[in-house]
């Protein structure tokens, strides 16, 4: 269906209707359509507000501790051997994810709406902490799912969320993991909606929420294609970031798609292998289908059922993509590759003995895709990686694989 | 919709209806629950027992618009084996044991696409199938599915609810055909006690902008509920409660049950 594909204006995408080419849309239970609706006009009204954006800039600033640096990592480049290669350092904000960026904006956007009540998903947690932190600084209510799989294999997050004042329902349907929290977040909405604001973690959802998460995570990429043009005076040749849902890739990708000297790569989880039936590679494994409320790739049988996805970063582990992902990918603007959780755990280990950073699981996928993608570079050529959290929520999981690995 | 055509099965029923004096009674049974072959007998005691239209809910992974009961029994039917294809034999094979009254398929959207449209929508016509509630599928999605709807004479049926605005339901018009299907409740599927207070005025809403029957699904799950229901409804849906009782029953004893809340619903228990 590539004939589907318009040609490049992908800046400004999506369509009014939420499409990226053949993928995103709306596909929302009735119930929650004027809901949506009044979203998009929420959306659209602040978007051209100057106030909205002084009070979130003043936010990300003081906040969360924007902008992240831009470092160059001399002992991974050194270990890599190819390029020059950068890490943009949103483990270094507060709560420790990229995720907080997306929190503030939107928590923000629900406070001028008037919704006292924040429901949210979260896989690894790092969502749900950054909603809770939001919400017990705006005085919110907040309710958080989490599939009871990831309720136990992060745990830490789950007690920051706690301490933070959320309350954290452990979901036992499906795969017990961020798919099963988003449908069980979802039915909360549809239950509760003329009060309650759903507060989604990646750019995945109907249509307003692909683009506006992207919007307030775009700000990595605007700070990223500052930052590398002055210390080296030009654009990178290539930009490495791990898709979950896909919204710390598309944050860095988007304000470097016009520039199509930039090479795009996203990092998906490849758990035990795209062969097996154990992985959460959607992109290079997909179907296209309709999730959560969006057209999009997505991991199922022949039946049209919704595969169980597994990786053993939670942040990953979702059969689902953000709609522009799959509209790149079919564009050929960024390239997919699966990265399994061996090579994960390698480029997590890594990081930690070359640079004295412990990134977080969904991000060490990005740092072994770097070593690959390294190997036909040169030394003169330029990559970023986006490390989007740090591992502190993940030396359970780690020492765990590690002892028995190792 | 039903212009100089013949009426659907679906409408012919709601006329039939209508001219008694009498209102629909809509059962919803998850295909290929509690047991795979369980629907093929549990259609035809829904019939005996006062049903006058079934809605065969066709099993999906994701239900996000359903509550545990239903979520529940469409995992089961998944585990056992039930498939796009099944749900179609199923329906088959009502047909040739002689069940008459109107068939609709209600499932998500997924399955749907992963089938293909047109051959979804080819082999429910061929299947005897006379309409399909998709609940993930808006109107402002729906333009393939319902253009082959029409090309085969199925009737695409859509939900509104007590939140949707006046010019959401206007919207409607035309596009939909069969009936309406009203959402008594803001929430998912699921047994309740009570039906909203507010019911009344969110149906005279939709009446008025559509002239198409309608049909109140949600939460009910007694003989008051359908008395109270049907006084400004043409008719009503059951979905959980009656779930949850097959649930209860042994699978052995699952048409008798099904028979028997029926003529409780009706009021002839
Ligand atoms: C540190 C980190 N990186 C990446 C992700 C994946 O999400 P996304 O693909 O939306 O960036 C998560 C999700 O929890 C995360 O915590």
């Amino acid at each position: 269906m590539t004939s589907t594909i318009p040609p490049f204006d992908i800046t400004n995408l999506p369509d009014d209707r939420g499409r990226f080419g053949e993928f995103g849309g709306s596909y929302a239970p009735v119930t929650l359509i004027p809901a949506v609706e009044e979203l998009r006009t929420a959306y659209n009204d602040i978007r051209e507000d100057p106030d909205f954006h002084v009070e979130l800039e003043s936010l990300l600033k003081n906040y969360v501790g924007r902008p992240t640096p831009l470092y160059f990592a001399p002992g991974l480049s050194e270990a890599i051997g190819g390029p020059k290669i950068y890490l943009k350092r949103e483990d270094l904000v507060h709560t420790g994810a990229h995720k907080i960026n997306n929190a503030v904006g939107q928590g923000l956007l629900a406070k001028k709406m008037g919704k006292p009540r924040i429901i949210a998903e979260t896989g690894a947690g790092q969502h749900g902490v950054a909603t809770a932190t939001v919400c017990a600084k705006m005085g919110l209510e907040c309710v958080i799912y989490m599939g009871e799989l990831d309720v136990e294999r992060q745990a830490l997050n789950v007690a920051r969320m706690r301490l933070l004042g959320a309350e954290v329902r452990s979901v036992t349907s499906g795969s017990r993991t961020l798919k099963d929290a988003m449908n069980e977040a979802i039915r909360d909405w549809v239950t509760n909606v003329d009060n309650s604001y759903y507060l989604i973690g990646s750019v995945a959802g109907m249509h307003p929420y692909p683009m506006m998460v992207r919007d307030f995570q775009s700000v990595i990429g605007r700070e990223t294609r500052e930052q590398i043009r002055e210390v080296e005076g030009r654009l990178p040749d290539s930009i490495v970031a791990c898709v979950g849902g896909g919204s710390n890739a598309m944050g860095i990708f988007h304000p470097f798609l016009e520039h199509t000297e930039v090479e795009l790569h996203g990092a998906e989880a490849a758990g035990d292998g795209v062969g097996t039936a154990r992985h959460a590679a959607t992109l290079s494994a997909g179907v296209i289908g309709v999730l959560h409320g969006s057209r999009s790739y997505v991991l199922q049988d022949a039946d049209g059922q919704i595969s169980e996805a597994h990786s053993i970063s939670a942040g990953l582990d979702y059969p689902g993509v953000g709609p522009e992902h799959s509209y790149l990918r079919d564009a050929g603007r960024a390239t997919y590759h699966p990265v399994t959780d061996t090579e994960a755990l390698e480029g997590f280990k890594l990081l930690c003995k070359t640079e004295g950073i412990i990134p977080a699981l969904e991000p060490a996928h990005a740092i072994h895709l770097a070593g690959t993608l390294a190997k036909d570079m040169t030394s003169d050529q330029i990559m970023i990686i986006n490390l989007s959290g740090r591992g502190d929520k993940d030396m359970h999981t780690v020492t765990e694989a590690l002892g028995v690995m190792s | 919709m039903t212009t100089a055509t013949t009426p659907s099965r679906i409408s012919q029923a709601f006329a039939d209806l209508a001219a008694r004096g009498e209102k629909a009674l809509m059962p919803y049974v998850t295909v290929g629950h509690p047991l795979k072959e369980s629907t093929l007998e549990i259609v035809p005691a829904l019939v005996e027992g006062g049903a006058t239209m079934i809605e065969l809910g066709i099993p999906f992974s994701d239900p996000l618009a359903d509550g545990p009961t239903i979520q529940r029994s469409g995992y089961q039917a998944l585990q056992n084996g039930v498939t796009m294809e099944f749900c179609m034999e199923t329906a088959r094979q009502l047909r040739q044991q002689g069940v008459e009254v109107p068939l609709i398929l209600m499932g998500y959207y997924n399955p749907v696409l992963r089938y293909g449209l047109e051959r979804f929508v080819a082999d429910s016509a061929e299947a005897g199938i006379d309409g399909f509630i998709i609940p993930d599928l808006p109107p402002d999605e729906s333009a393939e599915l319902a253009e082959l709807s029409q090309a085969y004479q199925r009737d695409l049926i859509f939900m509104v609810a007590p939140t949707s605005r006046d010019q959401h339901i206007a919207s409607l018009s035309g596009r939909a055909s069969g009936f309406v299907y009203c959402v008594s409740v803001t929430g998912v599927t699921g047994a309740r006690d009570d039906v909203s207070a507010s019911l009344s005025g969110f149906l005279s809403r939709v009446r008025s902008a559509l002239d198409l029957p309608l049909a109140v699904g949600f939460g009910i799950s007694t003989p008051e509920h359908v008395q109270e229901i049907g006084r400004d409804a043409d008719g009503v849906i059951v979905g959980s409660a009656l779930i949850s009782r097959l649930d209860e029953a042994d699978p052995a004893d699952a048409p008798a049950v099904a028979r028997e809340f029926m003529r409780y619903l009706r009021g002839n228990a």
